[in-house]
C-alpha cells in the first residue's frame, strides 16, 4: 500500500513538472523558484532539526560498548568499539559512517527443525547500503561539472575512473549503476523480507521511490533522451551565482523532471528519516567515550529527589541492630533521650 | 498461574509476521507472558503516583481521568531532557537489522518484540504529536492516537523488554531500545502502571537498603550462616565486620548473593578471598545491596536508591569501594552513579593494598568491580589457586548484558576462569557484546511470567546446549545476581544437568587458604571434590 502511494506521488511530481514546462511553459517556476525554495527549505530545515536535537541535553553517558573496556594493563582493550579516548570514538564514528561497521555485524538467525538457533552472516543489507550511499556520494561529486564555470580537475579525475567502462565510446558511470543497484536492492529486501515488509511505512517507500526516480530520470538524460547539456549548465550556474535566468535556448522538460524530484528530496529531507545522515553523529550510544568511571560526567538537570538516610534506618532498627551486636551511631539511651528532649521542646513550643 | 508449556510446544515459533498490520492487532494479554501489577503499599512508600489496587487482566486499570494529558506532558518533558529520545525517535530508517537480534523475538516470534517495532509503539504516538505528516496522514505514515489500547500495549511490550541493549549493537545509528524502554516505563509510572516485581523491591530497597527487604539482623544471620559453611568446608573462620567505621574498603554485593542459592556460594568465595588477602574491608547492613531496580522505574528512582552507596561510604569513612558480581547494578555504577550522586571527592582513587595497582579506570567513581580486583590479584600471584579442586566441573561463561554492553567488562572474569577451572566459550554470536540476556532482566524474573522468561532465555539456553553437547559443559558461570536467580530454572527447562554459578564461587573452590584443613573434601556446595576421588581411585 505504502509502495503504491509512493510510486503515485513520485509519478505525479514527474508529470506535473513535465506538463508544467512542456505545456504550460512554467520554466521559471520549475527552473528557478522551486530550486531556490527547495534549497532554502533544506538548509533551514536541517539547521532547525539539528539545533532542536542539540537543545536537549545528554544527561547521562550511555555509550554502547562493543568490546573490552580499558581496566587492567594486562588485559587487551578494544580502543575503537569501546573507546576510552576521544580519538577512539572519532575512529569508531568514521568507521560507522564510511563502512557501516554496525551493519557489517548483521546476522541472520534460523531455527532448525531440531529446535536449534543457527547464526549466519547477513551481508545484503550492508552491501546494498554501501552501494547506494557511496554511489550517491560520487555521483553527487560528478555533478559539480554542472555547478561550476570552470570544471575542477578532481571532477574530471572522478569521471575518468568512474567512466572507465565504455559502450560505443560513451562512458558508463559505475557509481550511477551502483546507486541504482543499491536502491533496487534496498527496496527489494523491504518487499521480499516479511519482517521488514511488516514494519515498512510510506515514510520508507517514498524516499526510496523518490531516489529511484532521480536516478532513472538522470540516467535517462545521459543514456537515452539526451538534453542540451549546455543549457542545463547555464541554468545551474546562473542559480549558483545568484543571477538566475532561464537560458536563451530554453530548458528541456526532460531535465525538469529530474530537477523537480531533486527539489522534492531537498524539501522532504529535513522532515523525514533521511535526517539519520546527521543524527548518527549525535547518537549518544555512538558518539560518547566510555570513561564514565574515570571522568565525572555532569547532568545539567540533575533532579533533586528525596532520599532515605542511614539515620532514619538506624532509628527504625536500632534495637534490633544492638541485639545482634551491630555498631550504632547513637545508643538506645542516647536516641531515647534525644527523642524525649525533642518531645519536651515541642510541648514547650505548643505551650502545653 | 498459567501452566508452562513443554519445551517442544514452546519451540513452535514462526518468525514470519502475520497478515494483519501491527496497528490493527491489539495486544493480547496472555497469561504467563506478563507480571502482576504493582501493589499500592509499595508504590506509596516511594510516593509513586496513582497508587491503587489493580489487576493486569482487568478491563479497567483505574487510570487517572487525565491520564492522556499526563503521558503526553511526560513525553514532552522527556524529549526536552533526553537528546537520546529525540534522536531515537527521529533517526530510525526501519532497515530491520535489529529485528532478529532480540531474545524475546527469537523466543516468541511476536513481531512486536522486534526492537524496531517495540520502538514504533512509542514512535507512532510521537509522530502523531510532533510531526506534520503524522498529524495529517495518520496510519499511512505510522502515526496513531494515544488511547487506552495503545497504553495497554505499551505496558505489555515494554515489560517484555529486558533493557539488554543487544539491538543497539547492531543498529547503524546505535538506537538503544533499553533507553526507549526506560523512558516509556517512566511514562507508564506517571499514571501508576508498573509491575510488582519491580516496585516492591524498589520500596524495600529504599527503606531497608535491599530489594528483599531484609532487616539488619537478618543480614547478619545470612552472613553468619555463610561463615559457618565456609568454616565447615575449609576449617577457616573468616573475619567479617559490619558497618565498621575506618575500614579501608566498603564491599557492596548484590543482595541476591546474600540471601539466595547459588549466589551465596559466590559471596562465600569473595569473603574467602578477602580474608585470605587480609583485606581491611567492611560490609554495610544498610547499604546491603548494590542492585538498583530504580533503573527499571525511572532515572529519579535510580538516583534515590543509588544514593546510599556514597552516603554509607562517607559515613563509614572508607577510602574506596568494591562492587560485587551484579549486572544491572554495574550499569548504574558505571554509567550513572557519579553523575547522579557524585562527586565522591571524600574517597580516594582506588589502589589495591595487596598489589599496589591503581585503578585509573575508576578514578572518579572510586568503585572497582570485584573481578577487576581479583584478576589483578591473580596476575600478581598473590593467592594460591588449585584448579584441580574444580575437577568435574566443565564451565562456560555467560556475559551479562550490562557489564558487556554498558561497560565492556569481558575479559576480567575470563582471566579468573582461566586460572580456576576448565571452561569453553559459547558460539561467537552469543558472547561478549553479542551476548544474549537470561530472559529475566529488568525486573522480569517473577514467577507468574515464567513462559516469557523461558522464551526470552531460549537463545542463551540454546547456546549453552551447544557447548553442553560439544564439550560436556555442566556449569554456566556468570557475573550477575539476576542471572544466578534466573538461569537455574532456564537450564532445568532447556538444558537439564547444567548448573549455574558466579565466577567467584569457582575461585573460592580453587582457593588454597592459609590454615585450612589438610584435605579439603568438599566444594562450596558441600559436594565432594572429585580430584580426591580420582587420587584415591
Amino acid at each position: 500500500m505504502g509502495l503504491i502511494v509512493a510510486i503515485v506521488i513520485v509519478c505525479a511530481i514527474v508529470a506535473i513538472a513535465y506538463v508544467g514546462v512542456a505545456v504550460a511553459g512554467l520554466s521559471a517556476l520549475f527552473g528557478i523558484i522551486l530550486p531556490y525554495l527547495a534549497l532554502a527549505v533544506f538548509i533551514v530545515g536541517v539547521v532547525y532539526r539539528i539545533a532542536n536535537w542539540a537543545k536537549s541535553p545528554v544527561p547521562f553517558n550511555i555509550v554502547t560498548t562493543c568490546g573490552q573496556e580499558k581496566s587492567l594493563d594486562f588485559i587487551k582493550t578494544n580502543p575503537i568499539d569501546n573507546p576510552t579516548t576521544r580519538a577512539g570514538m572519532v575512529v569508531r564514528m568514521i568507521l560507522e559512517v564510511t563502512v557501516f561497521r554496525s551493519l557489517f555485524r548483521n546476522s541472520k538467525v534460523e531455527l532448525t527443525a531440531d529446535g536449534d538457533l543457527r547464526y549466519q552472516w547477513e551481508k545484503w543489507l550492508w552491501i546494498f547500503a554501501l552501494l547506494f550511499h557511496w554511489g550517491m556520494f560520487f555521483t553527487l561529486l560528478r555533478h559539480f561539472r554542472f555547478f561550476m564555470a570552470d570544471v575542477p580537475g578532481w571532477v574530471g579525475a572522478i569521471e575518468a575512473v568512474d567512466g572507465v567502462f565504455m559502450v560505443d565510446l560513451h562512458p558508463i558511470y559505475l557509481t550511477g549503476i551502483f546507486m541504482l543497484l543499491g536502491l533496487v536492492g534496498l527496496l527489494g529486501r523491504r518487499l521480499y523480507l516479511g519482517k521488514v515488509r511488516y514494519i515498512s511505512l510510506l515514510n520508507d517507500y517514498f524516499p526510496l521511490c523518490l531516489l529511484l526516480g532521480i536516478v532513472i530520470t538522470g540516467m535517462n538524460m545521459r543514456y537515452l533522451t539526451h538534453v542540451d547539456i549546455n543549457n542545463v549548465r547555464e541554468l545551474m550556474i546562473s542559480l549558483i551565482t545568484f543571477h538566475p535566468a532561464i537560458p536563451a535556448g530554453g530548458i528541456s522538460p526532460v531535465f525538469i523532471m529530474h530537477l523537480a524530484l531533486v527539489c522534492t528530496l531537498l524539501i522532504y529531507f529535513p522532515m523525514s528519516k533521511l535526517m539519520h545522515a546527521f543524527g548518527v553523529f549525535m547518537s549518544p550510544t555512538r558518539n560518547m567515550v566510555n570513561d564514565s568511571r574515570k571522568k565525572r560526567y555532569v547532568n545539567p538537570w540533575n533532579p533533586v529527589v528525596e532520599f532515605h538516610y542511614y539515620e532514619d534506618y538506624e532509628d527504625e532498627f536500632r534495637e534490633k541492630m544492638v541485639k545482634v551486636g551491630l555498631p550504632v551511631d547513637k545508643t538506645i539511651e542516647e536516641a531515647a533521650a534525644e527523642k524525649a528532649a525533642k518531645e519536651a521542646q515541642l510541648k514547650a513550643e505548643l505551650g502545653m | 498461574m498459567a501452566k508452562l508449556p513443554k519445551p517442544a510446544e514452546l519451540l513452535d515459533i514462526n518468525y514470519n509476521p502475520p497478515k494483519t498490520p501491527w496497528m490493527d492487532t491489539p495486544a493480547e494479554f496472555r497469561e504467563g507472558m506478563y507480571c502482576h501489577a504493582g501493589k499500592p503499599e509499595s508504590a506509596e512508600i516511594v510516593s509513586l503516583p496513582n497508587a491503587r489496587e489493580w489487576r493486569v487482566p482487568d478491563e479497567d486499570w483505574k487510570l487517572p481521568d487525565d491520564w492522556q494529558k499526563i503521558i503526553l506532558q511526560g513525553l514532552h518533558d522527556r524529549l526536552h531532557r533526553f537528546r537520546s529520545l529525540k534522536i531515537f525517535m527521529d533517526c530510525c530508517v526501519r532497515c530491520g537489522a535489529c529485528a532478529d537480534k532480540c531474545h524475546f523475538f527469537l523466543g516468541s516470534g511476536d513481531p512486536k518484540n522486534m526492537p524496531v517495532l517495540r520502538a514504533e509503539l512509542l514512535r507512532s504516538v510521537y509522530r502523531k504529536e510532533y510531526t506534520l505528516a503524522g498529524k495529517l496522514m495518520g496510519k499511512m505514515v505510522g502515526a496513531r492516537e494515544l488511547n487506552e489500547q495503545v497504553l495497554k500495549e505499551w505496558f505489555y511490550y515494554f515489560f517484555q523488554c529486558s533493557e539488554c541493549r543487544r539491538c543497539s549493537v547492531f543498529c547503524p545509528y546505535g538506537i538503544d531500545t533499553a533507553e526507549i524502554t526506560m523512558l516509556t516505563r517512566e511514562l507508564l509510572n506517571l499514571v501508576g502502571l508498573n509491575i510488582d516485581w519491580v516496585i516492591t523491591p524498589v520500596a524495600n530497597c529504599f527503606s531497608k537498603g535491599n530489594h528483599l527487604g531484609i532487616q539488619p539482623h537478618g543480614i547478619v544471620d545470612s552472613y553468619d550462616m555463610m561463615l559457618d559453611d565456609v568454616e565447615d568446608i575449609t576449617g577457616v573462620r573468616l573475619d567479617l565486620t559490619y558497618n565498621r567505621k575506618g575500614a579501608e574498603i566498603l564491599y557492596v554485593p548484590p543482595s541476591g548473593d546474600i540471601f539466595a542459592t547459588p549466589g551465596n556460594y559466590t559471596l562465600m568465595g569473595q569473603l574467602m578471598l578477602f580474608h585470605e588477602l587480609g583485606l581491611d574491608y567492611t560490609v554495610s547492613t544498610f547499604n546491603s545491596e548494590g542492585g538498583n531496580f530504580g533503573l527499571f522505574t525511572s532515572n529519579e528512582m535510580m538516583k534515590r536508591l543509588n544514593q546510599k552507596i556514597y552516603a554509607e561510604a562517607k559515613r563509614l569513612g572508607v577510602k574506596w569501594i568494591i562492587g560485587g558480581e551484579c549486572g544491572h547494578m554495574w550499569r548504574v555504577i558505571h554509567q550513572y552513579m557519579d553523575t547522579m550522586n557524585g562527586p565522591a571527592d571524600f574517597l580516594e582513587v582506588p589502589k589495591s593494598p595487596i598489589t599496589g595497582t591503581v585503578f585509573e579506570n575508576a578514578k572518579t567513581t572510586k568503585m572497582v568491580h570485584v573481578t577487576e580486583f581479583t584478576a589483578d590479584i591473580i596476575r600478581h600471584n598473590k593467592i594460591k589457586l588449585d584448579p584441580s579442586r574444580n575437577a568435574g566441573i566443565i564451565a562456560t561463561y555467560h556475559d551479562s548484558c550490562n557489564p558487556a554492553r554498558a561497560m565492556g567488562l569481558l575479559d576480567e572474569p575470563r582471566y579468573i576462569l582461566d586460572h580456576c577451572v576448565e571452561w569453553y566459550e559459547m558460539p561467537e554470536d552469543t558472547i561478549r557484546e553479542k551476548t544474549f540476556c537470561c530472559g529475566s532482566g529488568s525486573g522480569l524474573n517473577a514467577e507468574e511470567d515464567m513462559e516469557l522468561r523461558m522464551r526470552g532465555g531460549f537463545p542463551r539456553a540454546n547456546a549453552v546446549k551447544y557447548v553442553n553437547q560439544k564439550h560436556g559443559v555442566n556449569m554456566l558461570s556468570c557475573v550477575c545476581a539476576i542471572d544466578r536467580a534466573a538461569l537455574p530454572p532456564l537450564m532445568r527447562y532447556w538444558v537439564p544437568g547444567v548448573e549455574v554459578c558466579g565466577v567467584h564461587e569457582l575461585l573460592g573452590n580453587a582457593l588454597v587458604m592459609k590454615g585450612e584443613k589438610p584435605n579439603r573434601e568438599e566444594n562450596l556446595r558441600f559436594e565432594p571434590l572429585q580430584n580426591q576421588d580420582m587420587e584415591e581411585a
